[in-house]
């Protein structure tokens, strides 16, 4: 007999090495996620994959599934957690959607629809960041970088570059490049590579390509992050 | 007769994009007037913001005559709105956060293509820049959020209906954008 969990009270089955996040994807039950991406090695970073289990908080992509786990994801609690996160990361990075091209097909702001997000709630951070448009046929907006580290992860699990990693810590944490200048321009990243082409926000965008879609006619203008996700990610692509 | 519902609206550091958007309700503006008067506003050219229901403000907050106007509409409005992206997180005026005052004065009227008669304007009657475009929710409280680049003339309608109809506001997702 196979195994199980509950998630809200639903009960879903699971195999022996799964996360709790993978046995709800597959179960067709989206738990908001940001840093998770089914292809690559899970970081339990953003914590808005927070849910209750046994009555203690953890990250589902981090979390195995057990027999007989009882785990709570829509509570109005851990809602309001996972509103308060993802303002969090609005105010503590530069995100002007009206000023981004990646506006309608971004994952944060999609997260954020999900959530019914409407207001930032903190002061704003205003953090000053850089721009590094070394690269011909890449750009990095560190304005928009929420730490995901699925460059990182990509870069290193797939591309087999480490072209990307995580310096610094608290509010000092930022993207790093590999090369001598620390410029992207500078580092053996291609066009091609995933890393290029995972990030949830803007932060890493390919050049001369950002309004081949009009605003309005975007992923996340029509659809939501969950229909969305479960539909990639249940077929084992990310997106 | 029951009074009219009063509503205020002023534009702070925004582009009266989301005037335009509101004016977008159309023939809807006439049945909303069966119900809203208009006070402050720049239908009304009236100066201050007198006793009101709802206040709507657009843009968000870079000088000081924005934040005198702001929490003149706090202490006279029952329910403030912030609306658009300028007033909910500073919008794209806030992108100057990152530059200097004076770099960015000096780049606008002295160092500017075209510019002529070169000289940063001083008089006295010129409310003082602040160093950051702030959201205004970081100066007063307010109610109700409603985002968006402009927010749709259908995020106004809804929301003032469902005020109106003493219902919670609540904007399905269709009409939630950032952008």
């Amino acid at each position: 007999m196979s195994k199980t969990i509950t998630i809200d009270g639903k009960k879903i089955p699971f195999s022996e090495g799964q996360t709790i996040m993978e046995a709800a994807t597959e179960a067709g039950v989206y738990i908001p996620h940001l840093c998770h991406n089914p292809d690559y090695e899970p970081h339990g970073s953003c914590k808005l994959c927070t849910v209750s289990v046994n009555g203690r908080n953890c990250t589902a992509c981090t979390f195995p599934a057990m027999d007989g786990q009882e785990v709570i994801s829509e509570s109005r609690e851990l809602e309001h957690d996972r509103q308060r996160i993802t303002q969090m990361l609005f105010v503590e990075g530069n995100h002007f959607c009206p000023g981004c091209e990646k506006t309608g097909n971004c994952q944060l702001q999609a997260v954020a629809y999900h959530l019914n997000m409407l207001d930032n709630h903190f002061p704003h951070f205003f953090a000053d960041r850089e721009v590094d448009a070394s690269h011909p046929d890449i750009l990095i907006d560190h304005n928009r970088c929420i730490f995901c580290t699925l460059c990182v992860r990509a870069s290193r699990e797939k591309d087999g570059k480490n072209v990307f990693a995580i310096s610094g810590r608290g509010i000092n944490k930022h993207l790093i490049v590999n090369s001598a200048s620390g410029k992207l321009g500078d580092s053996d990243i291609d066009v091609n590579d995933c890393a290029a082409h995972i990030c949830p926000t803007g932060a890493i965008l390919i050049k001369r390509q950002g309004y081949r879609i009009p605003i309005g006619q975007r992923i996340y203008d029509h659809k939501e992050i969950n229909e969305v996700a479960l539909e990639q990610e249940r077929e084992g692509h990310g997106g | 007769m029951a009074d009219k519902i009063r509503v205020a609206t002023t534009s702070l550091a925004g582009c009266f994009g989301c005037h335009m958007s509101f004016l977008d309700i159309d023939e809807r503006m006439l049945q909303l007037a069966e119900s809203v008067e208009f006070d402050r506003s720049p239908i009304t050219d009236i100066e201050h913001c007198t006793n009101c229901d709802i206040g709507l403000i657009e843009g968000g907050v870079c000088n000081s005559e924005n934040v005198h106007v702001l929490r003149e509409f706090r202490k006279n409005c029952k329910i403030l709105v912030a609306v658009g992206a300028c007033a909910v997180n500073g919008g794209l005026p806030a992108m100057r956060n990152h530059i200097d005052l004076e770099d960015c004065l000096k780049e606008a009227y002295i160092d500017g293509i075209g510019v002529e008669n070169a000289q940063i304007p001083s008089d006295p009657e010129l409310p003082l820049l602040l160093n950051q475009v702030h959201p205004i929710h970081e100066i007063v409280k307010i109610d109700y959020f409603l985002p968006g680049c402009p927010p749709s003339a259908d995020v106004f309608w809804k929301f003032l209906t469902d005020l109106l109809a003493g219902r919670e506001p609540e904007l399905p997702y269709e009409l939630v954008h950032y952008d």
